[in-house]
């Protein structure tokens, strides 16, 4: 065999194995999403339906006519909020012990091991700690925890990043005329776009995708969807189609997310920033 | 009057003692040159103009005002990293309008001066690239436009051109010296290219080890040095040092070589000396002030003697030969066909009127 056919073959066989995975990976998603626009009969049906006889929106009208849906809203407000303010807060933080040393060498390993934390060991405590405070079942308790557990994640990444960001850069704009906070915005922000919207990704798929907190600190005004999701696990029905539907509004965002940030996950605008 | 005027200057990292004690004046419109080996605290001292680092101890006045607790966006200083510090993000007309913006200068004006900066330097046609299009001596213009179009009280280069090729900053040195010729600014930079410092500079002041070794024009520094390490330092090949003995001679003074050899001082030389007679010195000669001995007589005070050449390193110009000279290897910049191969035994001349004696103990010149 020549050279180039084989190296066509060794070619088609990697697109042959990815498509399989991809289709291993994908085929909960399509199931998922197969079962929210099907009817009942058609949930329960023997042989599985692969493909609904016609696309069914009722799984979904009855959410937002019960309003279940606002659950999902919820959790957009709280995990959007809360990354925003821990992003905030983090990138400062993480300047701050980048470049000022704050707390010495090992301030930074602390924070970080506050993340390693199990939230099941701490979320009872924090409930009767909310239950005193009345926060429980509120916006407000919700962000700020979720914003207390991503602070040390963001401020941990954001210093990993701003540490390399060639000092220079700050220092000459420093020269320029500028002010720190300028310097922040001017500078190291831009420098470090790639590592804030990934780290901000991770950040709002925790907080979206949290279960445990919700559940204990959350009642009816501000359930989360994944919450949500639970209520339809009846004692002697599971309603599929409910949970179907509820589980993709629940996808949804998150795929729009990566899609639009997709090009900041892969990191490496910065670099060649400096030759030398 | 001095624009930058620094009294007592010290700085300590943690223990470490990086500046030790500076006293420094420099006068408006002056290129200084801070020249001295890697490590010896130049960019410290540079920094420390320019706020970019506390200082531990002393005094630092631009224009007569204290600035020790100034930031340095208010110490009006313009300064040019080693590594260009352009941002990637910006195109080159931004990266170069970025001082100018952080002083809130009027559209219109921003664009004049961006424009008249990069035809100065040649990057006109530059301007709407990034950084990363651009080779390493387009980045180095770019970094000096963005100094150039403040118009600072004070310009600070540190090491500019260290990461140029050999020809390139040849050529950057030469624009650099006749910018300064243009704007007539206050200007410091920074190195630890002794060439850099002679060419380029107004005075040099030469630190060694967080202190100032020596200050003057270059050719004060060159021809007087006040120390063995100046007299070493600056000069390419450097200049040889002979350990010998001053001893007298007939009414004279004359160096005695290990080997015996006898090169007896000019008698103007010789009074000023007198009063070292027979010590130990350390003979300093620059390999231009050896040559190749003529038939008709030799000028007064320049002295011959055989030697035996190992080593011959053509220059074109130049050719400079390695010899034995009182048990040392020593070099002398010869004509370019003086010499043409080893184990040639030829005669040279010293001119005694331009080595410097110096004391061995205390390493400074006589
Ligand atoms: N940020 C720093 N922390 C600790 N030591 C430093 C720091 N910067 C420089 N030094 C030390 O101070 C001395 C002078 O450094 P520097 O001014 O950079 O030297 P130069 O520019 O002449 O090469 C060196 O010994 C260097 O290791
Ligand atoms: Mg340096």
């Amino acid at each position: 065999m020549k050279l180039s056919q084989r190296r066509n073959m060794r070619l088609a066989l990697r697109y042959v194995a990815a498509t399989l995975l991809t289709l291993f990976f994908l085929f909960p998603i399509y199931w998922l999403f197969m079962i929210s626009f099907k009817t009942a009969d058609e949930i329960y049906a023997y042989p599985p339906v692969w493909w609904p006889s016609s696309i069914q929106f009722s799984n979904y009208l009855v959410l937002f006519k019960d309003g279940d849906a606002a659950t999902v809203g919820n959790s957009l407000i709280v995990a959007g909020v809360s990354t925003v303010i821990a992003m905030f807060l983090g990138t400062i933080c993480a300047y701050s012990l980048a470049r000022f040393r704050t707390g010495g060498e090992n301030l930074a390993n602390w924070i970080i091991s506050q993340r390693m934390v199990p939230p099941i060991a701490v979320v009872f405590p924090i409930f009767l700690l909310y239950v005193w405070f009345g926060w429980v079942d509120t916006y407000f308790g919700l962000i700020l925890l979720y914003t207390a557990f991503n602070l040390p994640y963001v401020i941990w990444m954001m210093r990993g990043y701003i540490l390399d960001i060639p000092i220079a850069l700050e220092q000459a704009a420093l020269v320029d005329g500028y002010t720190r906070w300028q310097v922040l915005w001017k500078v190291v922000f831009p420098m470090c776009r790639a590592g804030l919207f990934a780290t901000a990704i991770f950040t709002f798929v925790f907080a979206w995708n949290d279960f445990i907190f919700a559940l204990v600190l959350t009642r009816t005004e501000v359930a989360t969807y994944t919450v949500q999701v639970t209520h339809y696990f009846g004692g002697q029905s599971n309603f599929w189609g409910k949970i179907s539907a509820m589980s993709v509004l629940g996808t949804l965002p998150i795929f729009i997310v990566v899609a639009f940030m997709q090009k900041y996950l892969v990191r490496g605008i910065s670099l060649g920033a400096v030759k030398g | 009057m001095a624009d930058l005027k620094i009294t007592g200057l010290h700085k300590y990292y943690g223990s470490m003692h990086a500046v030790r004690g500076i006293d420094l004046e420099i006068p408006a419109g002056e290129f200084t040159v801070l020249v001295g080996q890697s490590g010896c605290g130049k960019s410290t001292l540079l920094r420390t103009i320019a706020g970019l680092e506390d200082i531990s101890s002393g005094t630092i006045e631009i224009a007569g005002e204290v600035v020790n607790d100034l930031a340095p966006r208010d110490r009006d200083i313009a300064m040019v990293f080693q590594n260009y510090a352009l941002y990637p993000y910006m195109r080159v007309y931004d990266n170069i309008a970025f001082g100018l913006r952080a002083r809130k200068t009027p559209k219109q004006e921003i664009e004049e001066k961006v424009q008249r900066a990069a035809r100065m330097l040649a990057i006109d046609h530059l301007l709407d690239r990034y950084p990363r299009q651009l080779s390493g001596g387009q980045l180095q213009r770019v970094a000096i436009g963005r100094a150039v179009v403040r118009n600072a009280r004070l310009y600070l280069f540190d090491e500019p051109l260290s990461n140029l090729d050999a020809q390139l900053r040849d050529e950057m040195r030469g624009e650099i010296k006749r910018l300064h010729q243009e704007l007539d600014k206050t200007m410091i930079y920074v190195t630890h290219d002794q060439i850099e410092a002679m060419t380029m500079a107004d005075r040099i002041v030469l630190l060694r080890d967080g202190r100032i070794e020596q200050a003057g024009s270059p050719l004060d520094l060159y021809e007087r040095p006040a120390t063995k390490y100046v007299a070493g330092f600056l000069g390419s090949p450097s200049m040889n040092f002979i350990p010998a003995q001053l001893v007298s001679q007939d009414n004279g003074l004359a160096v005695r070589l290990s080997d015996g050899a006898l090169l007896s001082l000019p008698a103007d030389r010789g009074n000023r000396f007198s009063r070292h007679r027979d010590r130990e010195v350390t003979l300093g000669v620059r390999p231009e002030h050896i040559s190749r001995a003529a038939d008709d007589a030799l000028r007064p005070g320049v002295v011959c003697h055989e030697v035996t050449i190992d080593l011959v390193q053509p220059t074109g110009s130049r050719t400079y030969a390695t010899f034995l000279l009182g048990g040392v290897e020593t070099v002398a910049e010869l004509k370019a066909h003086d010499v043409s191969a080893p184990n040639e035994t030829v005669k040279l001349a010293l001119d005694m009127n331009r080595v410097v004696l110096i004391d061995p103990a205390s390493e400074e010149v006589l």
